[in-house]
């Protein structure tokens, strides 16, 4: 034991020691620290752009670290903050945006940052369906748009052709989808017609903002912490026992929760499947047969159906610490300014397959003859632009909502393990969301 | 006949004792002190707003039902690992006792998932049992057994005990081998003479001498499914389905980490703790007295 205290302390004074090293190198430039959540190949691409921005000036050094999972993120920048020395800036996944807007003052509102450092910085820019997620809802913007996502579905064309189905008219609505999966089973040209990844993102939120019904009260949240959860309602339920009744004829399998579905189609195991759009490298990387990518379906009898789909991925915060100085401030403002630029957002859209977060960016790939090169890459920005969004698809801002995703998925797994009815599942859903929303509600006032 | 080591000087002994008193009082007591406090607060996970509130967060874990059904499925796991790990490599032990050709390589190989980290072993279980990627799964699908741990909670708990089970195994058989090589084969050969059958030698002299270690594999084995057992259930089952597979320290971390309730998650560690301690206090107090030494 005592030897390897001695070790340790050892290893502690190299440590401190290269760190003076390093910090007296670049005493003449402002350095702030950047934590990620990013793994590879995205990470590397992130940490190429702001190798770019440290280049691209001689004041400013941008520190970026991967810091593991979008949780393990959160949860180190949440005990750093704690600790008094937080990063200057952290990547928070969407569903943490409740959870910093409450913050406080552990928080710097990028409408703050940019007024206060004097960046010049315009809102509009962005495509609103992004920025509403991350704004007030009087539009001010409180954390920078950087990668986001959507839910699209994706299709085996191979096995379109094999069960009869027309590989160039992809389903459009839910009956269509159920009749397509069917015949894929009845032709067996997969082992599974239709599933999904993200089970909550995908079969509630999306499908809540696309149907234009609200998944909690007070604007899904965005007007006030008292929102109730709301998706019992009758088309929710409507839309759980379909996944039942499809679940039951062999049509639909539930794949489990998070990103764990993603396997199932680039294996040609499943032949539909609603996935992040950011499944799209993946897919070309993997999939040895002919795809397609098409919006996400709808119940054509509901009224106002289709709107726009809401985002999933991340954006970027400025975190306070005690004694950090303006000079820092500017520096992660000017590095929010540069990742806005049209060229870095197409080329990170083009690269990675996530949305740009700027219309600029996506006139910029336009121009390129991106979309023309390759057919379908435009379908997520095109789903979500079709409509201004409304109340109901301007996105999400519920306090616990990592929680609330997974209490929605348990209570849908018991629904289709038959424990319980759809309408049992989703009463329950709201019974719990809601506490959780109380607990939040009570914690943060 | 004791030997005792004599210090001159009175601050000698302290001095030595201190860097392991230091990491005791760094690494459990500090941290399980800060955690009562934590779970008699109720505070943002940023820390800028704090209320103290006594024992409400007690109160609503205990009046929680999805909490008590942890507890439930905890007990059923843990009971089951200790019981299957302890079983079989007993079992492995005294056939890998007996002189036969080749005993080194089985001794090795039956170490080494020992070697295996958690989160690894559940893993290469996934690639056996996953319902769509795993051979074993598939088989199984394919000659008719609906296999889907995703969906059905008996089979995912059932495959998560496999998996602990599996992995404590290594750790049993090690210490039951080295117990078994202690019995003196003079005792094993005085019975042959006198006509004992294996079973009946290892039933009336086996077993009551390897009685310390079984009693110190018990707890071992109950603390390790208790807390260790963390990284299986995690990367094979997250919980799921359902809550089937949560034991309370899987509680504790999704509540606490994931889902940032600091007040809430605290207060199930703390009462975690309790649960262990009072379970190491029943087992000394009541089954250490069958123990012969």
């Amino acid at each position: 034991m005592v030897k390897k205290s001695i070790g340790f302390v050892f290893a502690l004074a190299v440590a401190v020691f290269f760190t003076l090293q390093a910090d007296s190198a670049m005493a003449q430039r402002t350095e702030v620290q950047f934590w990620h959540g990013l793994a590879q190949p995205l990470g590397g691409i992130l940490e190429k752009i702001v190798a770019d921005f440290n280049a691209s000036q001689n004041k400013y050094q941008v520190n970026p670290t991967f810091k593991g999972s979008y949780p393990d993120t959160m949860v180190a920048a949440i005990a750093a903050y704690r600790a008094g020395n937080a990063p200057h800036i952290v990547q928070m996944f969407e569903v943490g945006t409740a959870t910093m807007m409450a913050a406080g003052e552990a928080i710097k509102p990028v409408y703050a940052l940019m007024s206060e450092t004097g960046v010049a910085f315009d809102p509009k820019a962005y495509v609103p369906a992004i920025s509403g997620y991350y704004s007030l809802p009087d539009g001010r913007m409180m954390s920078m748009p950087f990668n986001s996502s959507t839910a699209v579905m994706f299709y085996n064309k191979d096995a379109f052709k094999k069960a009869g189905l027309d590989p160039e008219k992809p389903p459009r609505t839910w009956g269509e989808l159920r009749a397509a999966a069917q015949k894929i089973r009845a032709a067996n040209a997969a082992n599974v017609g239709f599933t999904c990844a993200w089970p909550t993102w995908t079969q509630f939120e999306q499908f809540s903002a696309v149907h234009d019904v609200p998944l909690a009260s007070k604007s899904n949240g965005m007007e006030g912490m008292d929102a109730v959860l709301a998706v019992n309602s009758p088309l929710h339920v409507r839309h759980v026992q379909t996944l039942i009744d499809m679940q039951k004829e062999g049509s639909f399998k539930y794949a489990g929760r998070g990103s764990v579905g993603d396997a199932l189609f680039p294996s040609g195991e499943a032949a539909i499947i609603h996935a992040s759009s950011g499944l799209r490298a993946r897919i070309l990387r993997e999939a040895k047969f002919d795809w397609g990518v098409t919006m996400l379906p709808y119940y054509d009898d509901v009224k106002g159906a289709p709107k726009n789909s809401i985002i999933g991925g991340a954006s970027f915060w400025a975190m306070t610490a005690p004694k950090r100085t303006v000079e820092e401030y500017r520096a992660v403002a000017e590095f929010f300014k540069y990742i806005s630029l049209p060229d870095v957002v197409a080329k990170w859209h083009m690269d990675t397959g996530y949305l740009p977060v700027t219309f600029g960016g996506f006139e910029l790939a336009q121009a390129q003859g991106y979309y023309k090169k390759n057919p379908g890459v435009d379908i997520p920005h095109r789903q979500m632009t079709r409509t201004e969004p409304t109340v109901n698809s301007r996105g999400l801002r519920l306090g616990g909502m990592p929680e609330i995703r997974v209490v929605i998925e348990e209570e849908l797994e018991k629904a289709l393990q038959g424990n319980q009815t759809a309408q049992q599942a989703m009463d329950s859903a709201v019974a719990r969301g809601n506490v959780i929303l109380r607990n939040f509600e009570k914690t943060n006032r | 006949m004791q030997r005792r080591v004599i210090f001159n000087n009175k601050m000698l002994p302290y001095l030595l004792l201190a860097p392991q008193l230091a990491i005791t009082v760094i690494f459990f007591f500090w941290p399980a002190l800060q955690a009562i406090l934590q779970s008699l607060l109720r505070q943002d996970p940023f820390g800028l707003r704090t209320k103290f509130i006594w024992f409400d967060n007690y109160a609503v874990v205990l009046s929680d039902p999805l909490y008590l059904n942890s507890v439930k499925t905890t007990f059923i796991f843990a009971f089951s690992v200790t019981a299957i790990a302890m079983t079989s490599a007993l079992l492995l032990a005294f056939m890998a006792d007996k002189n036969i050709r080749g005993a080194g390589a089985y001794k090795t190989m039956l170490i080494w998932p020992y070697a295996v980290a958690p989160a690894v072993a559940a893993v290469l279980w996934l690639f056996i049992f996953h319902p769509n990627i795993g051979y074993f799964g598939r088989a199984m699908r394919e000659i008719g057994i609906p296999w889907d741990y995703k969906l059905n909670g008996n089979q995912a708990l059932s495959l998560v005990i496999l998996v602990a089970s599996w992995k404590q195994v290594s750790y049993n058989f090690l210490f039951f081998l080295a117990a078994l090589q202690s019995i003196p084969k003079s005792v094993l050969e005085a019975a042959s003479i006198d006509g004992a059958g294996s079973a009946r030698q290892f039933w009336t002299i086996v077993f009551p001498l390897i009685s310390p270690t079984s009693f110190f594999l018990l707890m071992v084995n109950m603390v390790y499914s208790f807390f260790d057992t963390f990284g299986v259930i995690h990367a094979l089952t997250g919980g799921g389905p359902g809550k089937a597979t949560e034991t309370l320290i899987y509680k504790v971390y999704s509540d606490g980490v994931l889902f940032l309730d600091l007040g809430g998650s605290s207060a199930q560690s703390v009462i975690l703790m309790i649960i262990v301690i009072g379970l190491t206090a029943v087992q000394f107090r009541y089954i250490e007295r069958k123990v012969h030494y």
